[in-house]
């Protein structure tokens, strides 16, 4: 076991050092471990290509690893654990699935620390969450969607009737209503996190139902194949898809944790490393709009360009009352925020939306 | 609410194309008694050759070429093994679909997100703006009209040429077969080869049509549904061709439905595809007038020719 | 022109030294590939083969874990041995793992939190009950309407998926997981937990079934009438017809042997090494331990063997991965590719090679 390591946190816990910091000619060890390929081109891709603009920012002082395609639950606990022997300094797990094998992992390594996405459970000093309020660009994409849809159908791709997938779904129709009264939302759901020929399939289904703007919460591109022929619009998905621009990619909600780890592993070298819960939004970063291309109408660009712009300095929350549940009992008051605990959490749909939530 | 059957139909066109090649290149396999389960890494190789040619040429008909090639490639390798090597075929068919998926993603590094040039339809777009007959038919690429000419062609040769009878004989009995001087691992190869070569173009098709994109893994299963499809169809071609757009036919159905806000479980939307195929079947495998199950004999039987 | 001659008995000698020889092949063709990826070949192949069991800093870890991720291949794999044997062709083991998970797991939630000691006991009843109806499905269908076992049982392994989604964002979803997908953590409730036996060496009740079922597998096969009955039926389906097999019954038997065992081994890994249902519980091993049972020849022992060879090339390929940043695709097809090797040099232990003049198709 990182003996050697063990023995140079001991003892500089025994000069003083709260965290476990290193020496500078001994560069950190960064670990990652993915759920996916770093080729599928959505959620893995756009976390290895933040691992490597942080190695980048770094250069020598930083050493990056990582393993890819990990299967949630005993196969992460052990990559973890084998990270950890093997001398990581910190790791990021980044997969919700990975929440309670990271925890169990963390608990057995207090000198490692240890970052888990998307999750809650925080049970040990060396454990920190980290997610992103995607929602924030659902906003914008949604008020986009409102202007630009002429049958008034927008159709939206979910993976699972999970709570990250339903609050995206509730920011777009709300910032759609919003500049769009007549607007309604129809809503199909794969099944499943990455199959192109089904996704396709799903914005086929959409655009013959009349849907002329889409938007999608699966990764791959192939909804945007469709929507090309069809000739709708719709928005590229955790990268910027920018191969589909102008049109149909006329925008994009673009993960981008770069800053993210940056910071933390900065926070590690630093000795200031604690444990936290971020939920970072359009304000730090975590959540970019791609460039709006033409096709959106100049007009439309600077009101969706001017919302972005109030959410990220927190003038703007989109969760804003008065907002009823669907059932019409009333949720928020004028004026009233979401707390994030009910976001997080989020099994509902707001009024107005005349899908079902898969029960 | 309504849903247009036309769209339906197109779409399932369409969807069924990759599902429908690898399927009618599997039967042909299994038709000379040969069970090859790689389908899933061959078509997932097609999918990145076919890709990656594609960019680097500029050619789409080049990309379905070397799409096939790939898939033939891999395919020789299981048809090395199992033939010559008298390995197990369930066993090496299941390997090369680990294989394939490992290679493919390693072929491919670096070409997700890539540019490809637009591929051209048959007809002009002016016919597929007829009404109803329109999208139905004149609105697909060659690709798709070639997987129906291939049923048709496989149906002809199997079923009323002396290769298709050669193909029968040596799928039935090999020892027979191989007595009647039929050569039988020569003609297993071949077919193993062609299957590898259907596979490869359903992957391509799936790469360079239906996504315009590689992505690892892309195929998601197609293959094995694939392999499923043969067995359905009792080794027929054209019940291929009927449970390719049987299962592509759910599958968008059930889409629209959704889309359609219809007030069925979405877990038991989604499912249905796999439910309604197996229903299918039981209703046409329970008809005890007909012929027995159909599979050739000889299916994943080792050959090895004494003297 | 070189031709292959039956062996009358397979050869001792080479079913020995085969294996040795395949790793060795695939060590070289593998060591091309990392080369080629410019990795250090010496090192990626030391890592994969010998740091998992060898490594000073690694192996206390990494070697019990190997029993931990060959425990469900292997008892997966010797469910499936039966029913291969006698060509019943249960590929959807995957599903009833799965289904072996669900059932297990809600009857356990459904008593929770009481923490009487009859639960854990009823939820392994639960888990092989779930995996064994799942698997009944497709012998039902098979032996009533004649429906093919391979589409229905597989296709099955889809329809598991879809329920299984359902049971982590519905069902079973934990109700203080504040809407997160995913059932309550089964490892940390007492009465549900299937916990490691000793310390430190990765058995949990999971890897010992796995050891009985391979004793209790080669007792069948060997002692047993109905082992008889099996092999007979696989070897000539005529004769044993004959000889009094009630091929619907062993149907019956074979796929709701290997659907229970299936069942458990989800279970098993459900209240122990993942802890919990989620949306992507399932991680394969259905479909790996067909592999595995073939790679062991549909023996017990060579089951057993082939499944600590699988967990081995997993284990050390993550290593790989970590230490040389070797991507998982070339683990993949290095993986394929001893399976490639270990399947074609099967042909030494049953053939002999000969040199002659004239060729044979």
């Amino acid at each position: 076991m990182k003996t050697f390591t063990k023995l140079m946190t001991s003892g500089l816990l025994a000069l003083g050092l709260a965290a476990p910091a290193v020496a500078q000619d001994d560069p950190l060890q960064v670990g990652f471990v993915y759920v996916g390929s770093i080729g599928d081109l959505g959620w893995t891709h756009e976390h290895d290509q933040s691992r490597l603009a942080m190695q980048e920012h770094f250069g020598d002082a930083v050493e990056t690893t990582y393993v890819e395609n990990v299967p949630e639950g005993a196969d992460a606990e052990r990559v973890l654990t084998q990270m950890a022997l093997s001398g990581a300094d910190l790791i990021f797990t980044t997969s919700f699935g990975y929440m309670d094998p990271t925890n169990n992992v963390a608990a057995r390594f207090p000198n490692v620390m240890f970052e888990h996405a998307t999750g809650y459970r925080r049970d040990t000093p060396n454990m920190s969450t980290y997610s992103a309020r995607f929602y924030e660009g659902r906003a914008v994409m949604g008020h986009i969607a409102g202007n630009m849809t002429e049958s008034n159908i927008v159709g939206y791709i979910g993976s699972y009737p999970i709570p990250e997938v339903i609050r995206g779904i509730n920011s777009a129709f709300i910032h759609a209503r919003a500049v769009n009264p007549d607007v309604e939302f129809r809503v199909v759901w794969a099944y499943t996190w990455f199959d192109p020929a089904v996704e396709a399939e799903a914005a086929q289904a959409l655009i013959d139902q009349g849907a002329d703007v889409i938007l999608q919460h699966t990764d791959s591109t192939a909804p945007m194949t469709v929507m090309q022929d069809a000739g709708v619009i719709g928005f590229g998905q955790a990268s910027d898809m920018g191969q589909f621009a102008p049109t149909p990619r006329v925008s994009a909600i673009i993960d981008n944790w770069a800053p993210y780890y940056i910071a933390r592993t900065q926070a590690v070298m630093d000795g200031t490393w604690e444990s936290m819960d971020t939920w970072g939004g359009i304000g730090s970063g975590m959540v970019r709009i791609g460039e709006m291309t033409d096709a959106i109408p100049a007009e439309v660009r600077a009101s969706a360009q001017a919302l972005a712009d109030s959410i990220a300095s927190g003038e703007h929350h989109p969760f804003t009352g008065p907002l009823n549940r669907q059932d019409g009992t009333p949720w928020l008051a004028e004026g009233e925020v979401a707390d994030d605990g009910t976001l997080a959490g989020m099994d509902f749909y707001v009024e107005g939306i005349t899908a079902e939530i898969p029960n | 609410m309504g849903i247009d059957p036309v769209t339906v139909i197109a779409a399932l066109i369409v969807a069924s194309t990759p599902i429908l090649l690898a399927a009618i290149g599997e039967m042909v396999v299994e038709k000379t008694g040969v069970l090859n389960l790689g389908v899933e890494g061959m078509m997932v190789t097609g999918a990145v050759m076919g890709f990656v040619t594609t960019v680097e040429t500029g050619s789409p008909t080049l990309g379905f070429v070397a799409g096939m090639a790939s898939g033939m490639a891999l395919s020789l390798i299981f048809g090395l093994l199992t033939q010559l090597l008298l390995s197990n075929q369930v066993a090496t068919g299941l390997a090369l679909t680990l294989f394939g998926l490992g290679l493919s993603a390693l072929l491919g590094v670096g070409y997700p997100g890539a540019t490809l040039p637009p591929v051209a339809d048959p007809f002009p777009a002016a016919m597929a703006d007829i009404p109803v007959l329109g999208p139905i038919l004149f609105g697909h690429s060659l690709v798709t009209y070639l997987s129906v000419v291939l049923v048709a062609a496989v149906w002809f040769v199997l079923g009323f040429t002396r290769t298709g009878l050669i193909i029968r004989a040596v799928g039935e009995n090999h020892d027979a077969a191989h007595a009647l001087g039929y050569k039988v691992i020569r003609i297993r190869l071949m077919a193993i080869m062609f299957g590898g070569a259907c596979a490869g173009l359903g992957g391509a098709f799936l790469s360079i049509v239906r996504v315009q994109n590689w992505v690892d893994g892309m195929t998601a299963g197609a293959g094995w549904i694939a392999l499923a499809l043969v067995v359905f169809a009792s080794w027929k071609p054209w019940r291929v061709l009927l449970g390719a757009y049987l299962f592509g036919g759910i599958t968008a159905l059930q889409l629209r439905l959704q889309a359609a806000g219809i007030s069925i479980p979405v877990e038991i939307l989604s499912m249905s595809p796999y439910v309604i195929t197996i229903l299918v079947l039981v209703i046409m495998s329970s008809d005890r007038s007909r012929a027995a199950l159909n599979a050739p004999a000889a299916l994943g039987k080792v050959f090895h020719a004494t003297g | 022109m070189l031709t292959l001659e039956k062996r009358p008995t397979p050869s001792r000698g080479w079913t020995l030294a085969t294996p040795v020889l395949a790793v060795v092949l695939t060590m070289i063709a593998g060591g091309l590939m990392f080369a080629l990826l410019g990795k250090n070949p010496v090192e990626a192949i030391r890592i994969i083969f010998w740091d998992p069991v060898f490594n000073t800093q690694f192996a206390s870890y990494t070697r019990p874990q190997l029993l931990v991720k060959a425990g469900p291949l292997i008892l997966i794999a010797i469910g499936l041995s039966l029913g291969f044997r006698a060509g019943i062709w249960n590929i959807g083991a995957e599903g009833q793992y799965i289904m072996g998970a669900i059932a297990g797991a809600g009857f356990g939630l459904a008593f929770y939190p009481s923490d009487s000691p009859l639960i854990f006991p009823g939820m392994i009843v639960a888990g092989a009950l779930g995996g064994w109806a799942w698997a009944m499905i497709p012998a039902i269908l098979k032996t009533r309407f004649r429906t093919n076992e391979i589409l229905v049982s597989l296709l099955l392994v889809y329809v598991a998926e879809k329920i299984l989604a359902s049971a982590a964002t519905k069902f079973l979803r934990n109700p203080e997981g504040h809407g997160f997908p995913g059932s309550r953590n089964l490892a940390r409730i007492d009465s549900m937990n299937n916990p490691e036996l000793i310390s430190g060496t990765g058995m949990h009740w999971g890897v010992v079934l796995a050891f009985i079922a391979v004793i209790a597998a080669y007792v069948l096969l060997n002692r047993h009438l109905l082992g008889y009955q099996i092999k007979l039926a696989g070897q000539a389906p005529r004769a044993a017809r004959f000889a009094g097999v009630n091929p619907n019954r062993l149907v019956v038997m074979c796929l709701g042997a290997s659907g229970a065992l299936a069942g458990l081994a989800g279970l098993f890994e459900v209240t122990g090494p993942a802890g919990q249902i989620s949306i992507d519980f399932n991680v394969g091993y259905g479909f790996t331990a067909i592999i595995v049972a073939f790679l062991g020849r549909l023996h017990p022992i060579g089951i057993l063997l082939a499944g600590l060879i699988m967990a081995l090339t997993y284990i050390g390929g993550e290593l790989a991965q970590l230490m040389l940043q070797i991507p998982a695709p070339a683990i993949q097809a290095f993986q394929g590719m001893l399976l490639f090797f270990l399947l074609a040099l099967d042909v030494l232990s049953n053939y002999r090679i000969r040199i002659k003049s004239e060729g044979v198709a």
